[in-house]
């Protein structure tokens, strides 16, 4: 029974976890590897220090939800601007200064939450089965008979619905379900997440998806010779080439509002925008400088071809959802 | 149960000591679990009804309540044919090697379900870990048989774990009067081994059946729509608890009527020895050198699936980065791993131990109804069941909240079923008349249960506590609600590079699980000399 009495004493001992000095409490939807050195950063610059709680968007948004006035965060990192659209009630309205730096399309009318870096809806394909001449033109070619069979599609996805609910607000319901049905049609692959869907189009069961730009790098880095690129729809302002965000608010219950907002500022920062659109391999959202890119889509040229769509315009999630299921994808 | 009808038959007597105690108990961690379909209801009572009609009776899901059912019945089948015989093969067998057998048949308990069916996927495709390391295409694993095969893999430990206390508790005169009576080998095991290994096996269905309910992430992986998927859906996608709620409650309803059948066929069942006379121990089949071969092929066929799969597919990620410079972090990460997992569970076998006294040694409408509420922890979805406690601890307890005790609480209510089983079954397996025994030369009720009950079933509630280590070791909605903020366990550490899409930046710490999980599996294994037995 040595065990028990062990497990006893750590128990005790656990209990007794001491209460700590100020420090500003983060949620964060997005993940450690990527944004803990800039937390650092920030923390290294200010002397303010940061305690963060990572998990998943949904989790983290639904958490704020159950916690309201109660909660201990001061600030919530979300991976979409469904999300923070979700829990914007909960946020206090940002400072015009912070406002200012990132252009209206970028965060919240209200001015509850803001975007903290970009990332593009890309076309990944393969290249050993994808030929110049087949290439959709646009998005809505997608539904072409052509693709039967070789499509990828990750319905569950919060940016594949995010991208309906901007199709939606572009061409309206009646032709957004159409081109739902038509992308059912030709019978998709279903894979479960955009790092699944890059794994299905390298393994060749699919030769096309829309994903975001960023998970194509990790797998040309593990190994260079990856059967998968991507690239923009060729056709200026596309529906197809959505930029999408991931942003942050302030909840209305901080106590450090001011520490809070100054985090936000230094990742809106040059150096905080850098990092995003470097090592992040996203885009920056205050028109910053970034490093040059791995693949060959350079910012200038996403902004140019990307379709102008207001992001506190697809925060519709519901109607979205059912319009998906009426299709038969979900 | 001897004592309960000698209770019954002398009207006057006071209950014994030990009874109220643990119905006390019993009813006290009763009441916690229903703490979270309270929370439900509130929550489910806020959504609109119309809504919750419209997607429930929509062609597709009803599908999906479909494909739940034989995707259960598949890993049932499955994890039955995999475990019933490698439970013999340690427990009834001089095969050569079986502790070595009865280690590995634990640890694929802790590899994390994306990583099974990551290598179950990467087997396929032409960018697969086979066609890169040995230039071999297979067909990806997918739909019913893929999900299948991949909860199987890891989820047949709970059913071997059950099997191999039953079989180690057995007593093997029972089998032997039976050959002296002329009962063939075969009628034998199905006229008196199998109907004494039935609580055993019920257990261990039981908690797969549930796992499979409610699991989402391998089933996704492996294209299989499920029930659970519609509740994934509501909350992942929409931000919603109010219908995730219902969809929760509608899930909750089907596990329940899954406990209540397996409770109700529980019932009345009485597998102990009864009579004078010495129990024999476990004799061991000798195999001779076919026998052996074949139990060898066996038991390597189902090492090398369920943890040769993903350890080889880790090295491969592993191998793909340097590990030195997170190795820090690692070790960082452990330790808090190890701070929830250990105590979660002791509380949980602990928690467990009177819940089943309760069931075996007095059985009546309030025992059975504590057992049935013993498995509401486990049936909630994660999600909701840590929804339930951050909405009480906030309400009620708010200096409770996000601290190691309520997390380290909710991992032992959660996951007290897996430590239910084992115990249970060892239980039954406990002769009542030795406690009689130790009550008539004096002993009191708890002085017994500690004395006698407790030695007696331990291999019973080393296997639980182990089953509740391993599941903790790897949990995640739980952790991301409750744990304490800045506080980042293996299991969260992983599923930060996961969801980035970094695999190989996620595979040390999925190695870790399992690897630490190892560590402990066999260090509890090593200290428990009468589970080799």
């Amino acid at each position: 029974m040595r065990f028990f009495r062990t497990t006893a004493l750590a128990l005790a001992a656990l209990a007794a976890t001491p209460v700590t000095a100020q420090h500003l409490t983060l949620y964060s939807g997005r993940g450690e590897t990527l944004v803990a050195p800039i937390i650092e950063a920030f923390t290294a610059e200010t002397g303010i220090d940061v305690r963060v709680r990572y998990g998943g968007t949904a989790e983290l948004a639904i958490l704020l939800q159950e916690e309201g006035d109660r909660s201990p965060a001061d600030l919530f990192w979300a991976q979409d601007a469904a999300a923070l659209g979700a829990v914007a009630g909960m946020f206090m309205p940002l400072p015009e200064a912070t406002l200012e730096k990132v252009p209206a399309a970028y965060r919240d009318t209200e001015g509850r939450w803001i975007a903290t870096s970009g990332r593009g809806r890309v076309l990944a394909y393969s290249t050993e089965r994808m030929s110049e001449e087949e290439m959709p033109a646009t998005l809505a070619e997608l539904t072409d008979p052509r693709f039967r069979g070789r499509l990828a599609l990750a319905p569950t996805n919060g940016s594949f619905l995010a991208h309906v609910a901007a199709l939606r607000v572009v061409e309206g319901d009646e032709a957004a379900l159409e081109w739902l049905r038509g992308i059912r049609a030709n019978r998709p692959v279903m894979v479960s997440n955009n790092t699944a869907m890059i794994q299905a189009i390298g393994d060749g069961e699919a030769d096309l998806g829309v994903t975001n730009n960023y998970y194509l790098v990790r797998f040309q880095t593990a190994a260079p010779d990856f059967p998968v690129n991507q690239r923009l729809f060729p056709t200026e302002g596309d529906i197809g080439n959505l930029l999408l965000v991931a942003g942050m608010g302030v909840l209305t219950t901080s106590d450090q509002s001011a520490e809070a907002v100054a985090f936000i500022d230094f990742l809106l920062s040059d150096e905080g925008q850098a990092f995003f659109g470097g090592d992040v391999g996203e885009f920056p959202v205050t028109g910053a400088e970034v490093p040059e890119r791995l693949d060959e889509i350079s910012l200038d040229e996403v902004v140019r071809m990307a379709p102008e769509v207001d992001l506190n315009t697809i925060s519709d999630l519901e109607g979205t959802l059912a319009l998906v299921r009426e299709a038969g994808l979900l | 149960m001897a004592l309960a009808e000698i209770r019954a038959i002398l009207p006057g007597r006071r209950m014994p000591a030990a009874r109220v105690l643990f119905s006390a108990i019993g009813l006290g961690i009763g009441a916690l679990m229903l703490l979270p379909l309270y929370y439900l209801l509130l929550r489910a009572f806020q959504a609109d009804f119309a809504t919750v009609w419209q997607l429930l009776t929509r062609p597709r899901t009803g599908q999906m309540l479909l494909n739940t059912a034989a995707l259960t019945a598949g890993v049932l089948a499955l994890c039955t044919v995999i475990a019933l015989p490698l439970a013999w093969l340690v427990s009834r067998t001089d095969l050569p090697g079986r502790r070595v057998v009865n280690f590995l048949a634990v640890l694929p308990l802790a590899v994390p379900g994306y990583v099974m069916a990551f290598a179950l996927i990467g087997l396929s495709g032409n960018f697969g870990f086979l066609n890169q390391v040995f230039g071999v295409t297979l067909p990806r694993p997918q739909g019913w048989w893929g999900a299948t095969l991949a909860l199987s893999l890891y989820c047949f430990p709970y059913l071997y774990l059950n099997l191999r206390a039953a079989f180690a508790g057995l007593d093997q005169s029972l089998e032997e009067s039976a050959r002296a009576l002329g009962c063939t080998p075969r009628e034998v095991f199905t006229r008196v081994t199998l109907p004494h290994l039935m609580p055993a096996l019920m257990a261990g269905w039981l908690v797969i059946g549930l796992y499979t309910i409610g699991d989402f992430g391998a089933v996704a992986l492996m294209r299989f729509e499920v029930f659970s998927y519609v509740i994934y859906l509501q909350y992942s996608a929409a931000f919603d608890r109010l219908y995730a709620a219902w969809l929760a409650l509608i899930l909750i309803v089907i596990a329940l009527t899954v406990v209540w059948w397996e409770s109700r066929l529980r019932q009345g069942v009485r597998y102990a020895r009864t009579g004078s006379g010495s129990g024999a121990g476990p004799r061991r089949v000798r195999l001779g050198p076919v026998g052996r071969a074949l139990g060898w092929g066996f038991a390597g066929l189902v090492v090398l699936a369920s943890l040769g799969l993903p350890v080889a597919v880790l090295t491969f990620w592993m191998s793909l980065a340097p590990i030195g410079p997170i190795l820090p972090a690692l070790v960082t990460s452990f330790g808090q791993s190890l701070s929830v997992a250990v105590p979660s569970a002791a509380l949980a076998a602990a928690m467990a131990l009177p819940v089943a006294v309760l069931a075996v040694r007095y059985p009546s409408p309030l025992s059975t109804l504590i057992n049935r509420l013993a498995f509401v922890g486990y049936a909630v979805p994660a999600l909701a069941f840590a929804l339930a406690f951050v909405f009480f601890s906030l309400q009620g307890a708010r200096w409770l909240y996000q601290t190691h005790l309520l997390l380290v609480t909710v991992y032992a209510l959660a996951f007290l079923a897996l430590a239910l089983g084992p115990i249970r079954s060892a239980l039954y397996l406990a002769r009542p008349s030795l406690e009689d025994s130790a009550r008539a030369l004096g002993h009191g009720p708890l002085s017994t249960f500690w004395r006698v009950t407790l030695p007696t079933i331990r291999p019973g509630v080393v296997a639980g506590s182990v089953l509740v280590f391993v599941i903790a070791m790897k949990e995640l909605p739980i952790a991301f609600l409750l744990a304490p903020t800045g506080f980042r366990p293996l299991a969260i550490t992983m599923f930060s590079r996961t969801s980035e899409g970094m695999l190989v930046e996620a595979a040390p710490y999925a190695a870790a699980i399992i690897a630490f999980s190892a560590l402990f599996v066999g260090f509890v294994l090593r200290h428990d000399r009468k589970a080799e037995g």
